[in-house]
């Protein structure tokens, strides 16, 4: 049988649908939730000790891969009314769309794995010429100014730890992911206030929230499209 | 080669100054073991302020070595015969110069051992792999042109790779402005003004440091060489100060709070000595070319970059103070450049020397 060019190359884009339609991981994290305890810190505790995220009494070194900010710093002054100023809103890596810190690397340690959208970090790769931390808008990036195991209280085995000289970040917990469970934060919240899965699949639980509610993202002016979405 | 043996040997003054850049180089290198051994905690930098004095120094000495082109361009393109006896010291100070500036990128990285992996994973997305390519070209390019000129008139081969390094010259101090003009989320940067500003302090930086390495040196260049370096120091420092000017007018004019937020009174500080420099320039005092020098080191060199960082895109405001350690290691860079432009400065001039008997010197 001859094959036309043409018909392998339709049977080529059918096969490429049915292997892999890539997914887009997202995140929404409803505030009105989280704001029933507004000293809770359980997330980050948890994210924290999963990812054996050491921590350094000297503020300005600290690693931090999600963490609390004020409204207003998080979404800009003039976004936040009287009603919500202030008030703590939980923030990470946003896992973006088009991520400058990929776009600045100079060797590729991190990148955007096309599968899913996760945007990786190679700390095997990474040289620590730290521009992926002036380029990320979002302030999601550490680096390690000092050895970090120096300052690791507990030690999960099940986890790799990092040296000293390169940037790390949250992965979206894609270590968990790959045994089907869900991100460490999203597990943890008492309040069952972060929904994480995948945005590209319209009968997953976020496609559908983000299809109802309204959803707002941090810096939406800069065109980095978050994969973190907020709802109030 | 025994030209370049001749330069190392001199007078007793000569044999100190030396013996001191060894000094201080050497102090430096065991700084930054002790850097490399514990980490970049030894520096003033932070999560916030994640580059300082390093990269900035970086960008200061990218443009100087660009500065070349302010002696090349006007010799070789427009023939000003009068830079014949300064051409070779700019192509000699551009090569200290990139030095210094790759010097200064390797001891901010974190990793330096696997600095290679620029190489080994080329990423063309980001500037910084443009930025290392353009300065090792460049310095190649002036190596071969030193080399050359010395050996006696350009050939053709050389006329062309002149030609190449006009526009090579303008270009590494462009991509070094992208590396911070094109960041969205650093509107201190993020100015399209940003790489013409940074090639006009270049363009007044190099012929400064050229006019008091002639003092220093007593190198003749020629009073009438002396009296164009100044004229286009002059210009380039007017050029600017006008451009510092229109920043400062759109970030405030606009009324967009993240632009004015970046603007401390250590920019204002730095701002206002550049005014001052500017004002001896053009009232053509004896001192404009060490104050362009000095306020063009403190604004590109010391102010720029943590100034973009704070304050930070939450709006934190942490503050950067350098390390006693940093600045070693700042000064030691310094120090080797001055130890390259000294023996390269004595090449230049052993050769003028040889090839110019009847000179008055
Ligand atoms: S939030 Fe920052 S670190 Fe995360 S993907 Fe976006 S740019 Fe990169």
């Amino acid at each position: 049988m001859k094959i036309t060019r043409q018909a392998f190359l339709a049977l080529l884009a059918a096969a490429a649908r049915a292997f892999s339609k890539p997914r887009r991981m997202a995140m929404a994290i409803d505030l009105s939730k989280c704001w029933k305890d507004r000293g809770c810190t359980r997330c980050a505790q948890a994210c924290h000790a999963a990812h054996n995220v050491p921590r350094i009494p000297d503020r300005r070194r600290e690693i931090k891969w999600i963490w609390e900010e004020r409204f207003e710093n998080a979404f800009g002054q003039e976004s936040a009314g009287p009603a919500v100023a202030g008030a703590p809103v939980p923030v990470l890596c946003n896992h973006c769309e088009h991520p400058a810190c990929v776009q600045v690397c100079p060797t590729g340690a991190t990148f955007k794995r096309e599968s899913d959208g996760l945007v990786m970090m190679d700390e095997h790769r990474c040289i620590g010429c730290r521009y992926c931390m002036a380029a990320c808008p979002y302030g999601a990036r550490s680096f390690n100014w000092s050895d970090p195991r120096s300052f690791l209280r507990t030690l999960d085995p099940a986890y790799p730890t990092r040296e000293k000289g390169v940037v790390e970040k949250c992965t979206f917990c894609n270590e968990r992911l790959a045994r089907g469970q869900q991100p460490a934060c999203v597990e943890v919240c008492p309040f069952k206030a972060m929904v994480f899965g995948d945005a590209a699949d319209p009968s997953s639980a976020i496609a559908q929230l983000l299809r109802t509610r309204h959803a707002f993202r941090r810096k939406p002016e800069l065109g980095a499209g978050p994969n973190v979405f907020y709802i109030l | 080669m025994t030209v370049l043996a001749n330069a190392m040997w001199g007078s007793r003054a000569y044999r100190w100054w030396m013996a001191a850049l060894y000094a201080a180089v050497a102090a430096g290198v065991l700084l930054w073991l002790r850097q490399w051994n514990q980490g970049l905690v030894l520096t003033g930098m932070s999560r916030d302020v994640a580059w300082g004095l390093y990269v900035g120094q970086f960008t200061f000495f990218v443009g100087v070595a660009a500065s070349a082109v302010t002696v090349v361009l006007p010799y070789y393109l427009h023939a000003w015969k009068d830079f014949v006896r300064v051409v070779i010291l700019g192509e000699m100070l551009a090569i200290a110069s990139v030095v210094a500036a790759l010097l200064f990128v390797f001891v901010d990285l974190g990793r330096p051992d696997r600095l290679l992996n620029v190489l080994l994973h080329p990423s063309p997305s980001s500037l910084m792999f443009w930025d290392l390519l353009a300065l090792t070209g460049y310095l190649a390019l002036n190596v071969i042109l030193a080399r050359a000129a010395l050996a006696g008139p350009p050939a053709a081969w050389n006329r062309a790779l002149i030609l190449v390094s006009i526009p090579w010259a303008v270009s590494i101090h462009t991509i070094t402005a992208f590396l911070y003009a094109g960041l969205a989320g650093r509107p201190f940067w993020l100015t399209a003004a940003m790489a013409p500003r940074f090639l006009a302090s270049a363009f007044a930086v190099g012929p400064a440091l050229l006019i008091l390495l002639c003092r220093a040196f007593r190198y003749d260049a020629g009073d009438e060489a002396l009296r164009k370096l100044r004229l286009v120091m002059t210009y380039a420092m007017t050029a600017n100060v006008f451009l510092a000017l229109m920043e400062v007018f759109t970030a405030f004019y606009s009324g967009i709070p993240g632009e004015a937020a970046h603007y401390s009174p250590w920019t204002w500080l730095s701002g206002g000595f550049m005014a001052a420099a500017l004002a001896l320039a053009l009232g053509r005092s004896r001192y404009a070319p060490a104050a362009v020098f000095a306020s063009l080191a403190i604004d590109k060199g010391v102010v720029l970059i943590p100034a973009g960082f704070i304050p930070s895109p939450e709006g934190a405001v942490t503050p950067y103070i350098p390390t006693a350690v940093e600045l070693g290691i700042v000064l030691a860079i310094w120090c080797a450049g001055a130890l390259l432009v000294t023996v390269l400065f004595r090449v230049a001039e052993s050769y003028n020397r040889r090839s110019c008997p009847h000179h008055p010197s």
